[in-house]
Parts: structure tokens; sequence; C-alpha cells
């Protein structure tokens, strides 16, 4: 079984997001930039079932700019065997990375596609569930547990009730929760021998997918301040205050 | 435990200036050695903070055609100005009147983690292996008690010392040379200058503490190009220190302040007299409509010449200010720790070729022009123990007249954890209130510098005594920790009318203050795990 499992570069969760003072999207220029979080769990686990016997190859894309192909080699360096980096300038909205997800696919014919739920940066929640649609795979989303049997996945989601567990066929699609897993640090002999592993480059422009914008931004603003609080002297005041000026109760 | 072991040349340690630069003249001098350079930050650059005004003449040295590889230093110093505060006025200073150590036209506004970033690049394009993420937490010695090498941090402990289940080990990393390029007080170097007495016949070594951000400013008062320095107020005559003003490009300056760690109240708090500084008129009306971008603090040296340990070991070298080659009249440590780190390299070339005694890094230091400017600016800062005015008078003299020649070096005195007096002999401070416009607290501050360690690991600032804060120290000092650290670490909290003291590491910023400071040196900074501390962008 071949696993295939999608990566993105994005601000690190842990930088201040800056907007731009003209409003045109947010500054990126010498940010510390990541792997998504939920991919580093999409990873872990492909190459937990690696480990485990139950596939034979797992082989980490990424889509975007030069330099996402440093979360390529990252993901070589904790236990992909290859690369695939499609090069791609601008930001990419979730169809169209789906759709060359879908040419990939198409070429490599992997059993089973990772990725994370979503990713921090725009958190659309929707490359997943675009490219189960494309190429008609069952999908499993929020997957906080994932048991191989034979042809089959059987998946535990984390939805708004609790837990939900779920049983589909492979091929599949499965995005991944945070809680999938706890992802492994990168040793220093594995990010040397990373260096040497494969990293095949492909040019978006080359697959003849259509990857223009479906959407405008008009503008990026950063939220509101909050306005300072204030002290009440009583709870008797906070109800009144709650319910004649706050108008929430 | 047994680890995997790698062996190289030289292994560096630390991705500054200095280790870049040794990095870089050692594969410019011969490309087939196996270099590898250690950095504890998540890349190259995130744990880097600095002014900065830039003097060129290492690089120049370095990587003479800097100009044409798209190098992040572009701001040319174009007007500068000193400003003397009171408490609402200001007296500006002729600059024809500064020593011409302090005169900065032919320098440039740069961000030094850019010019780190970009140095990695050259380094990685020469060859060097460069690791991010990954600290030296211990010294390998060789039986004959020479430097062997180092070993990084173990990855995956859990606070009670326990393994996880993703425990990755520390490697060894062995060199024929190790070079320590960690920076002021590095947690090593500190070790070495002990182990091999390094520091024997000097005088104690001097810290200051430097806090700086980055704010976007209102077109009408950017001055590209323009380098302001004060001093004064908020500080008073007999405490060493002063602010930095530079407007960079894009809009930015970078504001900051550096105060000697020798100062004498234990009620000082730095950091507000940081933030009360930006409230003075003559700097409110620069930012006032600005916007706050970035916050990061750092120790750095001040000792300079009677304060710089040996450099060289059995098998390592120590360079930049992990041994403390800032200048401090220049009030820059860019240029002289690239420097150390450049004669680092042709010393480790000579060891190799010519089986020469690391010990000619001393001769090679001693012909170099780093060298003679540190030796010219050696009476500067201990002059200024006399207090602000005396210092001043005394460095014209020595600078301006004399040009750092005068026929005696004054001593440091007292190493800076020694100097705070008994609180309740000492004036207890007013610090305004933050008006979250011009001046903010600790907590939002330290969410501007990305700062994070991964959760649930050991705290990596280790008290020798756990009692002697509420003992000792807090009777004593008043607990200096919770005004002496920019990040809000130390905090003693009151538990069930019982005093207590809290270390959130996990705010920690890496400027080693409290390592310094601490009054009976009962603070350890040790590594934490790779990839923590702050996130700086373009600081």
């Amino acid at each position: 079984m071949k696993i295939l499992v999608a990566v993105k570069r994005v601000i690190d969760y842990n930088v201040q997001i800056r907007v731009k003072e003209d409003g045109s999207g947010i500054v990126t220029d010498n940010v510390k930039m990541s792997t998504n979080p939920p991919d580093d769990n999409a990873i872990e686990e492909a190459v937990k079932i690696k480990e485990a016997g139950k596939a034979t190859e797992v082989v980490a894309i990424t889509v975007g700019e030069e330099k996402a192909q440093e979360t390529v080699r990252k993901a070589l360096a904790v236990g992909a065997d290859r690369g695939i980096h499609v090069k791609v300038d601008g930001i990419l909205e979730p169809l169209a990375v789906s759709k060359i997800l879908q040419k990939i696919v198409d070429k490599e014919k992997p059993d089973l596609v990772f990725m994370g739920k979503q990713a921090i940066d725009d958190d659309c929640n929707q490359t997943g569930q675009m490219l189960s649609a494309l190429l008609n795979w069952p999908q499993a989303t929020f997957a906080s547990k994932i048991d191989v049997k034979d042809k089959k996945l059987e998946v535990t989601r984390e939805i708004d009730e609790g837990l939900e567990t779920i049983e589909i066929n492979v091929p599949s699609i499965v995005t991944c929760d945070l809680r999938l897993n706890e992802p492994r640090y990168a040793s220093l002999p594995n990010i040397m021998k990373a260096k040497k592993k494969p990293i095949e480059e492909i040019l978006a422009s080359d697959l003849g997918v259509d990857i223009s914008s479906r959407i405008e931004q008009l503008k990026v603003e950063e939220p509101p301040k909050r306005k300072a609080g204030i002290k009440v002297a009583n709870v008797a005041e906070l109800v009144q205050k709650l319910k004649n000026e706050a108008k929430v109760i | 435990m047994s680890r995997e072991s790698m062996e190289y040349d030289v292994v560096i340690i630390g991705g500054g200036p200095s280790g870049l630069s040794t990095a870089i003249k050692l594969k410019q001098l011969d490309s087939s050695l196996n270099v590898c350079l250690l950095e504890k930050a998540s890349e190259i650059g995130a744990h880097i903070l600095s002014g900065n005004v830039f003097e060129t003449r290492a690089l120049d040295e370095l990587i003479p055609n800097w100009r044409e590889l798209n190098s992040p230093i572009k701001t040319k110093v174009t007007k500068e100005k000193f400003l003397f505060l009171g408490k609402t006025k200001s007296l500006s200073w002729p600059t024809w009147l500064l020593p011409s150590v302090q005169q900065n036209h032919k320098n440039y506004i740069i961000s030094l983690a850019n010019l780190c970033r970009w140095l990695a690049e050259q380094a990685e394009t020469l060859g060097v292996e460069i690791f991010p993420g990954f600290p030296a937490s211990e010294i390998l010695y060789n039986e004959d008690g020479s430097v062997k090498g180092v070993i990084t941090q173990d990855m995956g402990i859990d606070i009670d010392g326990n393994k996880k289940d993703s425990f990755e080990p520390g490697i060894e990393l062995l060199g024929k040379v190790t070079v320590f390029a960690e920076g002021c007080r590095g947690h090593l170097g500190k070790q070495l200058i002990k182990k091999f007495e390094l520091d024997k016949g000097k005088d104690p070594q001097q810290y200051g503490i430097g806090f700086k951000e980055i704010w976007e400013i209102d077109d009408k008062n950017h001055d590209e190009g323009l380098v302001m320095h004060t001093a004064g107020w908020p500080l008073d005559n007999s405490t060493y220190g002063g602010s930095f003003m530079y407007h960079a490009e894009n809009k930015q300056v970078f504001l900051g302040y550096v105060i000697g760690l020798d100062y004498k109240n234990p009620h000082l708090s730095p950091y507000d007299e940081f933030q009360r500084f930006k409230t003075h008129p003559a700097i409110k009306k620069i930012i006032e409509g600005g916007k706050r971008i970035s916050y990061g603090a750092r120790a750095l040296i001040e000792g300079g010449f009677q304060s710089l340990p040996k450099m060289y070991m059995p098998g390592a070298l120590l360079v930049g200010c992990d041994a403390g080659t800032l200048n401090m009249p220049k009030i820059k440590g860019s240029h002289t720790a690239m420097k150390s780190g450049i004669i680092a390299a042709e010393t480790i070339n000579y060891h190799f070729k010519k089986g020469d005694n690391l010990s000619v890094y001393e001769k090679i230091f001693k012909e170099s022009w780093l060298y003679k400017e540190l030796y010219k600016a050696r009476n500067v800062k201990p002059s200024f123990s006399w207090g602000l005015i005396l210092g001043i008078i005394f460095t014209g003299i020595d600078q301006i007249l004399f040009r750092g020649s005068l026929p005696f070096t004054l001593k440091h005195r007292h190493a800076d954890h020694e100097t705070l007096k008994p609180a309740n002999q000492m004036p207890k401070i007013e610090y305004p209130k933050y008006d979250n416009v011009f001046t903010f607290d600790k907590t939002s501050s330290v969410y501007l510098t990305g700062t994070n360690h991964a959760d649930n690991q050991p705290v990596h600032l280790k008290l020798k005594d756990p009692n002697l804060p509420i003992n000792y120290t807090l009777e004593k000092y008043d607990e200096p920790a919770q005004r002496y650290c920019p990040a809000g670490v130390y905090e003693v909290q009151k538990e069930n009318n019982e005093n207590k003291f809290v270390i959130n590491s996990q705010n920690c910023i890496h400027c080693k203050t409290c390592d310094i400071k601490e009054p009976s040196q009962n603070i350890m900074w040790v590594t934490p795990e790779g990839g923590g501390g702050p996130k700086y962008g373009n600081m």
C-alpha cells in the first residue's frame, strides 16, 4: 500500500500575524514558516503505518513556491521515502490545490491520501473534501484514530457530538486531527539522510489544470481592538449592566 | 546512555555573526573541510537581536563583493543626533563633538537577524551544514582534558525527566576543533571559561541588558538613515545606560534601550525604564501615531578589553560575545564578532595545515585591527562608574584628545551580580501605568516575540538552591528577578498566605539576564528543547 501525504508551508503558529498596511494581505517577509501542524500528524501517521508493515511507501507532496520544499524535506527527515514539489507562485485556493493533487494521484496511484484537516493560515478545511469529490473516493475527515484493516480503514472522527467511528474502503482520503498522534522529532542523522532523498519537481503549469482564483480578495483587516474592561462593585451591578448595557441577558 | 555520533573537522556552536563568519572563512580557506554549525533557535536569525548600526569592515574582508549578492545591508546612515534628556527637556549635542568612534556616517542601519539569515545562505552555498533547532547542551572532553565536541539537547523529555514516546536522544558531534559562538553569556562558554580559567588575571565581565522594539511610524516623522542616541532621563546619574533610535527602511524605526547590569538599586526595573523612556516628549513625538510591531531583549557584553578572556583552549576556541568582543563606546559588536570569527578560521587553518597550536589565535588577534580597536575603547565603560557626567568628561578627554592612548587602564571592580544594595537601603521606584499606546505590559510584549517552549519539558532555568529566592533574596533584595527579567518569567505569588517563587520558563526569551544578575548566582540558564524561545523576525 502506498500513502501520499500533502503538506503545506504556513506561518509558524507562534508568530503573531501582521496585516500589511495597505490591507492587501499579511506580512510574510522574514517571518518564521513551518509545516502546517496537522500535516505533521498526517506524516507521522503514514510513517507509523509503514513502520507497522501495513504500507510500503510514503510520498510527501507540497504545492507552493520554491521554499515550500522545506516542508517536504522535513517530512523526509521524519520518515517519508520521497517527495514531490509542485511549484507555483502566489496563493492557491483549495480547489486549485485539489485539482493539482488529483493529477498527482492519477500519476502516483496511491491507495491513501492523508493531509491535515485544515491549514492554519486560511482555515479553509476544504482541500481533502474537494479532492475526494474530484476522485470520487470515500473520505474520512478529522481523524483522531486510524486502523488499517486489509482493504478498509476504521477511522475515529472528532465531531461536535463526540467521537464517530466509521469504516471506509481503500482507496480513500483521510484528513487528520491534532489528536491523532504526537509527531516525532527529526533527528540530526535523519535530517542528513533526508538531504539525499529524492524530491521530484513539477511545474504546476505543466499539469494542465485551471488553477486561477475563483475568489476576489477585497481587503485584509485586523480584528477590532478589544476595549478596556470595567470593574463592577457587586453581582447585582454586573447583572444590571449585562441586562441594560450589554443587553445579553 | 549510548549515543549516535557524527564527526566533523570543525563543529561551531551558534549561528550568529561570529559563528557564521567562522564557518564561511573556514570554507573559503579550505573547501574540503567538513564544517557543521548548530543553532538553538528554530531557524537562523530567530534568536538574534541587535540595534543595529553596522560597520562593514569585517564583512568587506569576508565577502568583498557583498554589495552584488543581494545582502540585506541597504540603509546608509545619513544623519546623526545625540540628545541629553532631562525629564521634559532635551539638549542636542553637536555631533562634531562626539568621539570619532561614535560617528556613523559610513555605516548602515540593518537588521542583524536578516544579515545572519543571509550569511547562513552564503555559508550553505559553500557547503557548511547548518542545523537549526539543535542546542548544544553539554561539552565532551577527551581523556587528555581537551575539548572533543558537544552533545545536542535530548528531545522529548517530560517535566519530571521521564522519556516521552517521542524521545529522541541528543547525539555527539565531534570536532577536531570546536568553536563556541553562543553570544553573550553562552552557557557552555561559561563552563569553558571556568574550567580552563580563561579569565584568569582579567577583570570581572560586565554586562548590560538591551531592549529593542520595532515601530512602524507616520511618514512625516520618519527620516530614513537617521541615527539618534540619548543619555540621561529616565536613568539617574549613577546608572549606566542610554537609548538608540534608528530610522530604517519601510517607515520603521528600531527603538531601544541599554542599561548596565551593574545597577545598584534592586527596585529598578530595566523594562519599565525603557517603557517610560518612550513617553519623553522628544521620543513620543516621533512614534506618535505609529504602531509597535516587535519587541525583544538580550543581554550584551560591556566589559571589553580588560574582561576579555583568553579565547583559545585545547581543542576549542571562543569567539564573538561568547568571549566578549563588543566595542562599548562604539556601541557595536557585530563587526568585531565577525572579525573574531575570521581570526578563528585562520587559526584553525594554520592548526590543520601547519600543525600550529590553537594559541596562534592570540598572535593573529594581537596583530589585528580588532585588538587595536578594543584596546583604544577600554577606558570608556569603567569611567562611567564615576557617574554619567564625569564619565562623559573623561571619555571626551580619553577618546577625543588622546584617542584611547592614555597610559593606564581603568579596572572593572565588581561583577554585576555583586552590585545590588539591600532593598531597604535604596529608594523604591514608582513606575507609571502602561498606556497601551506608547507603553505596554510585559505579557503583551512577550506575545510579540512569538516565544514558545514545547509543553511539559523540564524547566530550563535551574535554581541551585530552590528555597533561596523566598528565604533570602526576597527579603534582602525584594527578589529583583521579578524586575530584571524582561519577559516576566519570575514571579513571587502569595499562596495560602505564603510566598512562592514561580518560574514561567515558557516565556523565556533567552536573554540570560537572570544568569548574570541574580545576586547569589542562584539561577542557571541551560538549554531547553531545540526550536524553543523567541521567533524574532527582523530584529
